[in-house]
């Protein structure tokens, strides 16, 4: 079977809605042919195709790119924004936050907004402080965002065809250590629903969900782990928010033992909200309390001695997995 | 550039669209006066003329974006009374069923997309508006209103940049009402005009004063036909007057006295009647159709009273397609 890589694979989602669709545009810094189809060239090929019109290369102003994204969703494009990196996205909280996610609500349902941010990000590419961070957390908190990142080329094309259909906001977080992965190619008009789960692996003993790219993290741990016997499942969520709850709590239900595991910072992340949700509905079925594996509490540090250990460590997730299994309470 | 003759259906249509502001002003503050309304109201007193002149411009299904103090900008544009009030009230009835207020008036039929309750963050979304209608070639074009104290914050100059740029059909209405909330023109800007800004980003600018109707439309009309002929932007600064506190009941004793007594000289309204009169419109002519408004904003404000008020289950509609789980 052919391959696809997810830089491939995203393109050719984008590729797809465009060509159905004359309401599909790109606006973004350098996302035309002229700038060489984007930095991480999601959309090489696609100005020759559409046109100067739909694949619109922005002046550096994220608050006018998500603004004028917004207006044009709202006048019933699908538009997709391109913002370079997570950490700039932080300069269009307000049209994001307080314009994207609130006027279907504030309208009445009179209007919506159909739009798709896509950004990457990523720990371990010396990036440093302010081109590294997770920012999930900060837009799950928020009433009328949605928030998709893949684990691998398959999900990204069909995840990002589902979320241009959707027919609200959706952050979509690419990784960039992830561009280069390699799927099975699931050919054209792959879609895979927002708000659907996958179990990444099967287990019976201890249930690990995550997100990303430390789903491969925890593939391999879960690999090492059943040559000690002990036989993990791993949930790759696929969409954040909202958050597959029964996918989820069938799991844990099952293994009566969870760990959760994002990049982002520990502190206040989706972490949390996870481990408590797990709490309060299967309280009485848990056999190990949920712990939780996430990014130090700092900047995420340039030099890669520091920035390895900043990272959710592959040795201290097989450790919480080892703790959770042997709890004698 | 400005003519200084008009046609009469025209003046007619400012002045009862400046009345329909006025009067449902008047009315607002009379409710919230009287106790019959308890909400957060920006009162329009002393901009009704500029809206109504500039609406008076465009199309019912051109698109406009505003801001909380907004009101003025929604009825001039033809919002209907009844949900207005009502949405200003928090009623079932209202535009947005009472999800919005007065802060969020949503009403796409009259072209209002978005009323924005952060300063400044219209303009980004009025490009995008459009920016659509460019793609599609419909013609429309985009008027978003926003005040002198929004020129100062950074997405009005990311939005006068990108618009130029791509010579997008939008207007950028600066009424430049001389108060930041309670800062003063001159306390938070150092040029003397907001349209000299329009220069740095290589766009028409035209100011204008407010208050003069023929002026405020003509200058309007002609920034609209430019829209529409493809020709890009246009930022207008129309001079007017706040002639109430930042929000209605709010102190304003920071205003000096030569400005009151400057404010309230230049009154849109006596200055408007004199100019219906010069053109021959009788008082009774005149009267009837203030009264007609009258009876509009009595009925739009019984309306409003006997909405029903939204059940909780309003919360999980709307924050997404899909209803949320209860």
């Amino acid at each position: 079977m052919s391959q696809i890589t997810m830089t491939q694979a995203i393109n050719r989602a984008i590729d797809e809605a465009m060509a159905e669709d004359e309401g599909v545009i790109l606006l973004g810094e350098d996302v035309a042919a002229k700038q060489g189809g984007g930095v991480f060239k999601i959309s090489a090929g696609l100005t020759e195709k559409y046109g100067e019109h739909r694949v619109r290369a922005t002046p550096i102003s994220e608050q006018a790119i998500v603004g004028a994204c917004v207006g044009a969703a709202l006048a019933g494009f699908r538009p997709i924004a391109e913002i370079m990196l997570m950490n700039f996205v932080t300069v269009a909280m307000d049209q994001i936050v307080n314009h994207a996610a609130k006027l279907r609500f504030m309208s009445g349902g009179q209007t919506h907004v159909p739009l798709v941010i896509r950004t990457t990000t990523g720990v371990g590419v010396g990036f440093g402080g302010q081109h590294s961070d997770m920012l999930e957390a900060w837009f799950a908190h928020v009433a009328g965002l949605k928030i998709v990142t893949p684990s691998n080329a398959a999900d990204a094309q069909g995840l990002m065809r589902a979320a241009i259909a959707c027919n609200d906001p959706v952050i979509f977080i690419e990784n960039i250590l992830c561009y280069g992965l390699k799927s099975d190619d699931p050919g054209p008009g792959h879609i895979v629903p927002l708000g659907k789960a996958a179990i990444a692996r099967e287990g019976s003993d201890c249930t690990i969900v995550t997100y990303g790219r430390t789903v491969l993290d925890a593939l391999e741990i879960a690999g090492k782990l059943a040559d000690e016997g002990i036989s993990v499942e791993v949930i790759d969520l696929r969409t954040i928010a909202p958050y597959d709850e029964a996918t989820v709590n069938a799991s844990v239900e099952k293994t009566g033992r969870a760990v959760v595991l994002h990049e982002a910072v520990k502190q206040y992340g989706t972490g949390a909200e996870i481990a408590s949700r797990l709490n309060e509905r299967l309280f009485g079925k848990l056999k190990a309390p949920v712990t939780r594996i996430g990014g130090a509490f700092s900047a995420v540090p340039m030099a890669n001695a520091l920035e390895q250990a900043w990272i959710p460590n592959k040795d201290a997730i097989a450790d919480a997995v080892r703790t959770a299994v042997n709890w004698k309470g | 550039m400005t003519d200084t003759t008009i046609d009469r259906d025209k003046l007619r249509d400012i002045y009862t669209r400046t009345m329909r502001v006025a009067r449902a002003d008047e009315k607002f503050r009379s409710l919230l006066m009287t106790g019959k309304l308890a909400v957060i109201y920006y009162t329009v007193r002393g901009q009704e003329l500029v809206s109504a002149a500039a609406m008076a411009a465009l199309e019912q299904d051109d698109y406009l974006v505003t801001t909380y103090r907004g009101q003025h900008d929604q009825i001039a544009k033809g919002v209907p009374l009844n949900p207005l009030f009502a949405e200003i009230a928090g009623k079932v009835g209202g535009t947005c069923r009472g999800k919005g207020g007065s802060m969020h008036i949503t009403h796409p039929e009259t072209g209002v997309m978005v009323t924005t309750g952060v300063v400044g963050s219209g303009l980004p979304i009025a490009n995008g508006l459009a920016l659509a209608s460019q793609n599609r070639g419909d013609g429309k074009v985009t008027m978003v209103c926003f005040g002198d104290g929004a020129t100062n914050i950074g997405a009005f100059h990311e939005a006068m940049n990108m618009a130029q740029l791509w010579k997008l059909p939008v207007i950028f209405l600066c009424q430049n009402n001389r108060y930041g909330e309670h800062t003063a023109f001159a306390d938070h800007t150092k040029v003397d005009s907001i349209v000299t800004r329009a220069k740095a980003y290589g766009m028409t600018g035209v100011k204008v004063d407010g208050n003069d109707a023929i002026a405020m439309y003509t200058t309007t009309k002609a920034a609209v036909d430019r829209a529409r002929a493809g020709e890009g932007p246009t930022l207008i600064e129309a001079m007017c007057y706040r002639m109430m506190g930042h929000f209605f009941g709010a102190d304003f004793s920071y205003m000096p006295p030569e400005h009151l007594a400057e404010m309230a000289a230049e009154d849109p309204l006596p200055r408007l009647r004199q100019l219906m009169l010069d053109h021959q419109f009788t008082e009774a002519e005149l009267d009837a159709i203030v009264a007609d408004l009258d009876a509009q904003m009595d009925a739009a404000a019984e309306f409003a009273a006997n909405s029903p008020l939204p059940g909780p289950e309003e919360i999980r509609k709307d924050v997404f397609e899909e209803e949320i789980a209860a």
